[in-house]
Protein backbone atom coordinates (compact mmCIF):
# COMPACT_ATOMS: atom_id res chain seq x y z
CA UNK A 1 0.00 0.00 0.00
CA UNK A 2 2.64 2.54 1.08
CA UNK A 3 5.14 1.97 -1.75
CA UNK A 4 2.37 2.20 -4.32
CA UNK A 5 1.17 5.47 -2.81
CA UNK A 6 4.73 6.81 -2.84
CA UNK A 7 5.29 5.88 -6.47
CA UNK A 8 1.98 7.49 -7.43
CA UNK A 9 3.00 10.68 -5.61
CA UNK A 10 6.33 10.71 -7.43
CA UNK A 11 4.69 10.08 -10.79
CA UNK A 12 2.18 12.86 -10.20
CA UNK A 13 4.91 15.26 -9.11
CA UNK A 14 6.98 14.57 -12.23
CA UNK A 15 4.03 14.90 -14.59
CA UNK A 16 2.92 18.07 -12.88
CA UNK A 17 6.39 19.59 -13.08
CA UNK A 18 6.54 18.89 -16.80
CA UNK A 19 3.09 20.40 -17.24
CA UNK A 20 3.99 23.61 -15.38
CA UNK A 21 7.28 23.88 -17.25
CA UNK A 22 5.31 23.82 -20.48
CA UNK A 23 2.21 25.83 -19.63
CA UNK A 24 3.34 27.99 -16.72
CA UNK A 25 4.55 30.92 -18.81
CA UNK A 26 1.37 31.21 -20.81
CA UNK A 27 -0.82 30.81 -17.73
CA UNK A 28 1.14 33.45 -15.84
CA UNK A 29 0.74 35.79 -18.79
CA UNK A 30 -3.00 35.21 -18.73
CA UNK A 31 -3.18 35.75 -14.98
CA UNK A 32 -1.15 38.96 -15.27
CA UNK A 33 -3.50 40.25 -17.97
CA UNK A 34 -6.47 39.49 -15.73
CA UNK A 35 -5.08 41.35 -12.74
CA UNK A 36 -3.80 44.15 -15.02
CA UNK A 37 -0.43 44.19 -13.32
CA UNK A 38 2.95 45.05 -14.75
CA UNK A 39 4.75 42.00 -16.25
CA UNK A 40 7.64 42.21 -13.79
CA UNK A 41 5.60 43.07 -10.69
CA UNK A 42 2.62 40.75 -10.50
CA UNK A 43 2.13 39.37 -6.98
CA UNK A 44 -1.66 39.05 -7.36
CA UNK A 45 -1.35 37.16 -10.63
CA UNK A 46 1.21 34.80 -9.12
CA UNK A 47 -0.94 34.11 -6.11
CA UNK A 48 -3.95 33.47 -8.34
CA UNK A 49 -1.97 31.15 -10.58
CA UNK A 50 -0.40 29.20 -7.73
CA UNK A 51 -3.86 28.62 -6.31
CA UNK A 52 -5.18 27.42 -9.64
CA UNK A 53 -2.15 25.18 -10.16
CA UNK A 54 -2.44 23.71 -6.66
CA UNK A 55 -6.06 22.89 -7.38
CA UNK A 56 -5.01 21.22 -10.63
CA UNK A 57 -2.34 19.24 -8.76
CA UNK A 58 -4.92 18.06 -6.23
CA UNK A 59 -7.26 16.82 -8.96
CA UNK A 60 -4.45 15.42 -11.13
CA UNK A 61 -5.33 11.76 -10.51
CA UNK A 62 -8.96 12.35 -11.43
CA UNK A 63 -8.39 14.23 -14.69
CA UNK A 64 -8.90 11.07 -16.79
CA UNK A 65 -8.01 12.52 -20.15
CA UNK A 66 -9.21 16.05 -19.39
CA UNK A 67 -6.77 18.71 -20.50
CA UNK A 68 -5.03 20.00 -17.35
CA UNK A 69 -4.49 23.34 -19.07
CA UNK A 70 -8.20 23.78 -19.45
CA UNK A 71 -8.80 22.78 -15.84
CA UNK A 72 -6.29 25.36 -14.61
CA UNK A 73 -7.65 28.06 -16.89
CA UNK A 74 -11.22 27.43 -15.79
CA UNK A 75 -10.25 27.58 -12.13
CA UNK A 76 -8.21 30.74 -12.78
CA UNK A 77 -11.17 32.48 -14.42
CA UNK A 78 -13.68 31.40 -11.78
CA UNK A 79 -11.34 32.30 -8.95
CA UNK A 80 -10.66 35.72 -10.46
CA UNK A 81 -14.37 36.47 -10.97
CA UNK A 82 -15.10 35.32 -7.43
CA UNK A 83 -12.28 37.37 -5.94
CA UNK A 84 -13.43 40.49 -7.76
CA UNK A 85 -16.99 40.06 -6.55
CA UNK A 86 -15.84 39.78 -2.98
CA UNK A 87 -13.36 42.61 -3.11
CA UNK A 88 -16.04 44.91 -4.50
CA UNK A 89 -18.02 44.59 -1.31
CA UNK A 90 -15.11 45.25 1.01
CA UNK A 91 -13.48 48.61 1.50
CA UNK A 92 -10.05 47.39 0.53
CA UNK A 93 -10.13 47.23 -3.21
CA UNK A 94 -6.67 47.13 -4.66
CA UNK A 95 -6.40 49.39 -7.65
CA UNK A 96 -4.75 47.82 -10.66
CA UNK A 97 -1.45 49.39 -11.49
CA UNK A 98 -1.69 51.80 -14.38
CA UNK A 99 1.23 50.23 -16.28
CA UNK A 100 -1.02 47.83 -18.09
CA UNK A 101 -3.25 49.12 -20.88
CA UNK A 102 -5.90 46.75 -19.52
CA UNK A 103 -6.12 48.68 -16.26
CA UNK A 104 -8.69 50.95 -17.89
CA UNK A 105 -11.16 48.10 -18.30
CA UNK A 106 -13.38 46.66 -15.61
CA UNK A 107 -12.40 43.23 -14.24
CA UNK A 108 -15.25 41.54 -16.08
CA UNK A 109 -14.33 43.20 -19.36
CA UNK A 110 -10.75 42.05 -18.86
CA UNK A 111 -11.86 38.53 -18.10
CA UNK A 112 -14.02 38.28 -21.21
CA UNK A 113 -11.44 39.94 -23.44
CA UNK A 114 -8.57 37.75 -22.21
CA UNK A 115 -10.58 34.54 -22.48
CA UNK A 116 -11.90 35.36 -25.94
CA UNK A 117 -8.84 36.86 -27.62
CA UNK A 118 -5.77 35.86 -25.64
CA UNK A 119 -6.92 32.32 -24.84
CA UNK A 120 -9.06 31.88 -27.94
CA UNK A 121 -12.01 30.40 -26.05
CA UNK A 122 -15.17 30.32 -28.18
CA UNK A 123 -17.98 32.70 -27.38
CA UNK A 124 -20.40 30.02 -26.22
CA UNK A 125 -17.82 28.39 -23.98
CA UNK A 126 -16.86 31.73 -22.46
CA UNK A 127 -20.53 32.39 -21.79
CA UNK A 128 -20.96 28.97 -20.20
CA UNK A 129 -17.84 29.40 -18.11
CA UNK A 130 -18.95 32.77 -16.74
CA UNK A 131 -22.64 31.94 -16.50
CA UNK A 132 -23.67 34.73 -18.87
CA UNK A 133 -25.80 34.68 -22.01
CA UNK A 134 -23.73 34.56 -25.21
CA UNK A 135 -24.94 37.91 -26.55
CA UNK A 136 -23.95 39.53 -23.27
CA UNK A 137 -20.43 38.17 -23.77
CA UNK A 138 -20.41 39.63 -27.29
CA UNK A 139 -21.53 43.03 -25.99
CA UNK A 140 -18.89 43.08 -23.25
CA UNK A 141 -16.29 42.03 -25.77
CA UNK A 142 -17.18 44.83 -28.20
CA UNK A 143 -17.22 47.41 -25.44
CA UNK A 144 -13.87 46.23 -24.07
CA UNK A 145 -12.31 46.24 -27.54
CA UNK A 146 -13.52 49.77 -28.12
CA UNK A 147 -12.23 50.93 -24.73
CA UNK A 148 -8.86 49.35 -25.38
CA UNK A 149 -8.31 50.48 -28.96
CA UNK A 150 -9.99 53.90 -28.87
CA UNK A 151 -8.79 55.43 -25.60
CA UNK A 152 -11.00 58.17 -24.13
CA UNK A 153 -10.27 61.86 -24.81
CA UNK A 154 -8.69 62.74 -21.49
CA UNK A 155 -5.12 61.44 -21.33
CA UNK A 156 -4.86 58.50 -18.97
CA UNK A 157 -2.06 59.10 -16.47
CA UNK A 158 1.18 57.20 -16.95
CA UNK A 159 -0.05 54.89 -19.67
CA UNK A 160 2.82 54.27 -22.00
CA UNK A 161 2.81 52.29 -25.19
CA UNK A 162 -0.96 52.22 -25.63
CA UNK A 163 -0.89 54.64 -28.51
CA UNK A 164 1.40 52.25 -30.34
CA UNK A 165 -1.57 49.94 -30.84
CA UNK A 166 -2.91 50.18 -34.37
CA UNK A 167 -6.62 50.68 -34.48
CA UNK B 1 -11.18 40.91 -38.21
CA UNK B 2 -8.61 43.63 -38.03
CA UNK B 3 -9.58 45.06 -34.61
CA UNK B 4 -9.57 41.61 -33.10
CA UNK B 5 -6.06 41.10 -34.40
CA UNK B 6 -5.00 44.43 -32.87
CA UNK B 7 -6.38 43.43 -29.46
CA UNK B 8 -4.63 40.08 -29.73
CA UNK B 9 -1.34 41.77 -30.47
CA UNK B 10 -1.82 44.22 -27.63
CA UNK B 11 -2.55 41.41 -25.17
CA UNK B 12 0.30 39.30 -26.43
CA UNK B 13 3.10 41.76 -25.90
CA UNK B 14 5.53 41.62 -22.96
CA UNK B 15 4.87 38.24 -21.33
CA UNK B 16 5.95 38.19 -17.67
CA UNK B 17 9.04 36.21 -16.59
CA UNK B 18 8.16 32.89 -14.95
CA UNK B 19 9.50 32.54 -11.39
CA UNK B 20 11.56 29.34 -11.08
CA UNK B 21 9.81 28.18 -7.91
CA UNK B 22 6.30 28.30 -9.42
CA UNK B 23 5.93 24.57 -9.94
CA UNK B 24 7.37 23.64 -6.55
CA UNK B 25 5.14 26.10 -4.71
CA UNK B 26 2.03 24.92 -6.52
CA UNK B 27 2.91 21.26 -5.95
CA UNK B 28 3.46 21.93 -2.24
CA UNK B 29 0.09 23.61 -1.91
CA UNK B 30 -1.59 20.93 -3.98
CA UNK B 31 -0.09 18.20 -1.79
CA UNK B 32 -1.40 20.06 1.25
CA UNK B 33 -4.90 20.10 -0.25
CA UNK B 34 -4.65 16.34 -0.91
CA UNK B 35 -3.50 15.65 2.65
CA UNK B 36 -6.34 17.73 4.03
CA UNK B 37 -8.86 15.86 1.89
CA UNK B 38 -7.44 12.50 2.97
CA UNK B 39 -7.71 13.55 6.62
CA UNK B 40 -11.30 14.67 6.15
CA UNK B 41 -12.16 11.41 4.41
CA UNK B 42 -10.57 9.38 7.19
CA UNK B 43 -12.46 11.35 9.83
CA UNK B 44 -15.73 10.78 7.99
CA UNK B 45 -15.14 7.02 7.77
CA UNK B 46 -14.26 6.88 11.46
CA UNK B 47 -17.48 8.73 12.24
CA UNK B 48 -19.52 6.31 10.11
CA UNK B 49 -17.81 3.34 11.76
CA UNK B 50 -18.48 4.74 15.24
CA UNK B 51 -22.13 5.28 14.35
CA UNK B 52 -22.49 1.71 13.06
CA UNK B 53 -20.88 0.31 16.21
CA UNK B 54 -23.11 2.43 18.43
CA UNK B 55 -26.28 1.36 16.63
CA UNK B 56 -25.22 -2.31 16.76
CA UNK B 57 -24.48 -2.23 20.47
CA UNK B 58 -27.73 -0.44 21.20
CA UNK B 59 -29.71 -2.90 19.10
CA UNK B 60 -28.12 -5.92 20.78
CA UNK B 61 -28.80 -4.59 24.28
CA UNK B 62 -32.24 -3.06 23.75
CA UNK B 63 -33.53 -5.68 21.26
CA UNK B 64 -36.19 -3.44 19.79
CA UNK B 65 -37.52 -6.23 17.56
CA UNK B 66 -38.65 -8.35 20.52
CA UNK B 67 -42.29 -7.76 21.38
CA UNK B 68 -42.49 -6.29 24.90
CA UNK B 69 -44.30 -8.54 27.41
CA UNK B 70 -47.91 -7.60 27.59
CA UNK B 71 -48.87 -5.72 30.73
CA UNK B 72 -52.67 -6.06 30.46
CA UNK B 73 -54.72 -9.21 30.51
CA UNK B 74 -56.95 -9.66 27.50
CA UNK B 75 -60.58 -9.23 28.39
CA UNK B 76 -62.59 -12.40 28.79
CA UNK B 77 -65.10 -12.76 26.02
CA UNK B 78 -67.13 -15.67 24.71
CA UNK B 79 -68.19 -17.15 28.01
Amino acid sequence: MRPRQASRDLCRALEFEAYVAGAGGRLLHTATLLTAEAPDDNPHARRLLIRALAHTYASWDRLRGDDPYEVTRRYLAIRFAHGVRHRHRGLLRSRPLPQSPLARLSPRERLVLVLRFHEGVAEERTAALLGLPADRVRTICHRATAALLDPPREPAPAVGGVEAAPS
Amino acid sequence: MNREEAVRRLLGQSPPPVPPELSAQAARRGARILRRRARARRAMWLLVLAAVVAVTVWALTARPWVEPPSETTPSLTGW
